[in-house]
């Protein structure tokens, strides 16, 4: 339990270091040898970060583009030759079962579609509770966000058991709609408190000036209130449609009897363990499964880092 | 899904200690303010209901389960309220497999938890001075927690393989003699999972650590640096007293998160070779032994355990807000 027991370790009242111990000379010198070193050290630092972060990736694109008995042959070159390149991987991987693939346009439009379907589900109910959470005074308020925390910090493996016995009882395993509201209940604690955060950054007197003007809640959420925060919803967005398409364990829980129904994720997880397919084959399903996220991600990086950290600005 | 399996859930949240502005006044309510507590109550009602019925009441029907001697084969014949027992909990805690298990995850959750925000750290310091690309290099360096996991692992287990792995490759015959079998071979099964957890959470770290160091004035380490202190000095007196509230309650997070993972592991290793962690183990009693009362008994393990934490979590973020 080192994480929990070493919380308080540093007391906060070290005094900013003033080397007064150290004679001026060696204090100079410690401080330009340090000075160097760490100059050094930090590029060293970031090429390994960038290599150990990246290497993963370039691994994933090259073996999906890399003929398979040419691989086997010469499993240690990093780069591949012209003349072995080959894209009949991503044929096979995307193409239907019919036609001797493995049907991952079929997942990647469940995948859609279930992560389409959460995003729009959860910012519906998350608006309007943010919003309620943010400007309105009600009872049980805080309860409410007790509430939400709790939901947000309970992981999805304590829920696995009965939400599986309970979706196996009343006959709706393999039902993508059941899976988008069981996403929806995981994320909406989550999204309320970003656009929570968001909402409350909105002067509280642009909405006043429009209710003395006679407007009404519901006219001033709509007209007012929301086009102020769409950036905030837009990187909620974002990241419920990565959180959705990402998803594995409930797909793993719901959808894994019925081929047809699988998702991306739980394609790949599935036919991992296969030995007729092809490793090169299922890379460039790796590939098929981390594109899409990759480039929602530069694309709006500055955006969804914004989102992230918008949760924490407190500090 | 939340939080466990990193994904983007990964914001801290800080609980609300009061509600802004507004003074919980009551003497007075005008028609204003009754209208705006209806209205409110209506717009976060829907929201209520669906985590009542599918966060709340799972939870709560757990509790009902793990005192019940339920198998899946019987479920569609048994009724909600059967005999209760407490053999469930007899049965988990006297077999060996859940301690050492326990263990197991203690020691993914601590060595995982440690090594991400060590090399956050690290990575959050080299990145502090501006640099051309920098943000660029930023970016990147926060792929792997946006990544699905399942194409992580997936890529993780071929590096690793011992056939043709890139990592045995390279390495067998220049740093150990025989490939080595990174994910079924004791005790580089359980090495390896911690690796990849460092992997794909010191982003995490990195990210909130960068915040941090945002705020943090300048003028401390400046007026440090003129009193003639070394880089280390200036890191271990002033730097590092300013991160220590962030990096306590990363530290926290990310052990309820490793605490609970199922994903990673499961992926990897399918939680052979000493790497069954619990949250691996209640999986594989509900579905592949169909034993549903002892899976709910190991999952209220693992939740009271989490429920600790949590207030921990509670108290501390709504105390200090921090995070």
């Amino acid at each position: 339990m080192a994480g929990v027991t070493t919380v308080p370790a540093e007391p906060a009242t070290a005094p900013p270091a003033r080397s007064s111990a150290t004679p001026t000379g060696r204090g100079w010198s410690r401080n330009n040898v340090e000075t160097r070193v760490f100059g050094v050290l930090r590029w060293v630092v970031i090429a390994f970060l960038l290599v150990f972060t990246l290497f993963p990736f370039y691994y994933m694109v090259l073996l999906s583009f890399r003929d398979l008995s040419s691989l086997l042959q010469e499993p240690a070159r990093l780069w591949p030759t012209l003349s072995e390149l080959t894209a009949t991987t991503y044929r096979e991987v995307l193409s239907s079962t019919g036609s001797g693939g493995q049907g991952f346009l079929g997942f990647m439009r469940n995948s859609g579609l279930i992560a389409l379907g959460t995003v729009a589900v959860t910012l519906l109910f998350a608006i309007l509770g943010s919003y309620a959470i943010a400007r309105l005074e009600f009872p049980g308020r805080r309860k409410i966000s007790v509430l939400f925390l709790a939901v947000y910090l309970f992981p999805a493996i304590l829920l696995a058991v009965p939400l599986f016995v309970f979706f196996t009882r009343i006959g709706l395993q393999g039902s993508l709609g059941a899976l988008v509201l069981v996403y929806v209940s995981q994320t909406v604690a989550v999204s309320i408190y970003t656009l929570r955060n968001y909402f409350q950054t909105v002067p509280v007197s642009i909405e006043e000036a429009a209710a003395v003007d006679g407007a009404s809640r519901l006219t001033i959420m709509r007209r007012i209130t929301l086009p102020l925060a769409m950036p905030a919803i837009l990187s909620n967005a974002l990241f419920i449609f990565m959180i959705a398409w990402n998803e594995f364990l409930f797909a793993l829980l719901f959808l894994v009897q019925d081929r047809s129904r699988w998702t991306v994720s739980l394609g790949l997880s599935q036919l991992a363990g296969s030995i007729e397919i092809p490793t090169t084959v299922l890379m460039a399903g790796s590939v098929v499964l981390t594109l899409p996220i990759v480039i929602l991600f530069f694309a709006s990086e500055r955006l969804l880092t914004g989102g992230l950290t918008a949760g924490a600005e407190k500090g | 899904m939340t939080g466990s399996d990193g994904g983007f859930t990964g914001t801290p949240v800080v609980p609300e200690t009061a509600p802004p502005g507004r003074r919980r006044d009551r003497a007075v309510r005008t028609p204003r303010q009754r209208s705006d507590a209806r209205f409110g109550l209506g717009l976060i009602s829907p929201t209520v209901v669906l985590v009542l019925v599918l966060v709340v009441l799972p939870i709560l029907w757990t509790v009902m389960l793990a005192f019940q001697d339920l198998r899946l084969i019987r479920l569609r014949t048994a009724g909600l309220f059967g005999d209760y027992t407490v053999d469930n909990f007899v049965d988990v805690f006297t077999s060996p497999g859940f301690w050492s298990s326990l263990t197991t995850t203690l020691i993914y959750s601590i060595g995982g938890t440690a090594s991400a925000i060590g090399l956050g750290l690290v990575a959050a310091l080299a990145l502090r001075n501006p640099f051309r690309g920098r943000t660029l290099v930023r970016a990147a360096l926060l792929l792997p927690y946006v990544a699905p996991v399942v194409a992580a692992t997936f890529v993780w287990g071929v590096m690793l393989n011992p056939q043709f792995g890139i990592v045995n490759e390279v390495g067998a015959g220049l740093l150990w003699d025989e490939p080595i079998a990174f994910l079924s071979q004791r005790p580089w099964a359980l090495i390896s999972v911690i690796v990849f957890e460092m992997w794909r959470s010191f982003p995490f770290v990195l990210l909130f650590i960068t915040a941090r160091l945002l705020a943090a004035p300048a003028s401390l380490e400046e007026a440090a640096r003129v009193d003639g202190a070394a880089p280390t000095q200036i890191f271990r007196h002033v730097v590092l007293p300013q991160l220590m509230p962030t990096i306590a309650v990363l530290a926290l997070l990310r052990f309820i998160w490793t605490f609970n993972n199922f994903d990673d592991i499961y992926l990897l290793t399918g939680g052979g070779a000493g790497t069954e962690v619990i949250s691996v183990r209640v999986f594989d009693y509900l579905v592949s032994r169909g034993d549903i009362g002892a899976a709910s008994a190991q999952a209220l393990v693992l939740a009271s355990v989490l429920m600790v934490l949590v207030t921990v979590y509670y108290r501390f973020a709504a105390k200090d807000e921090v995070a």
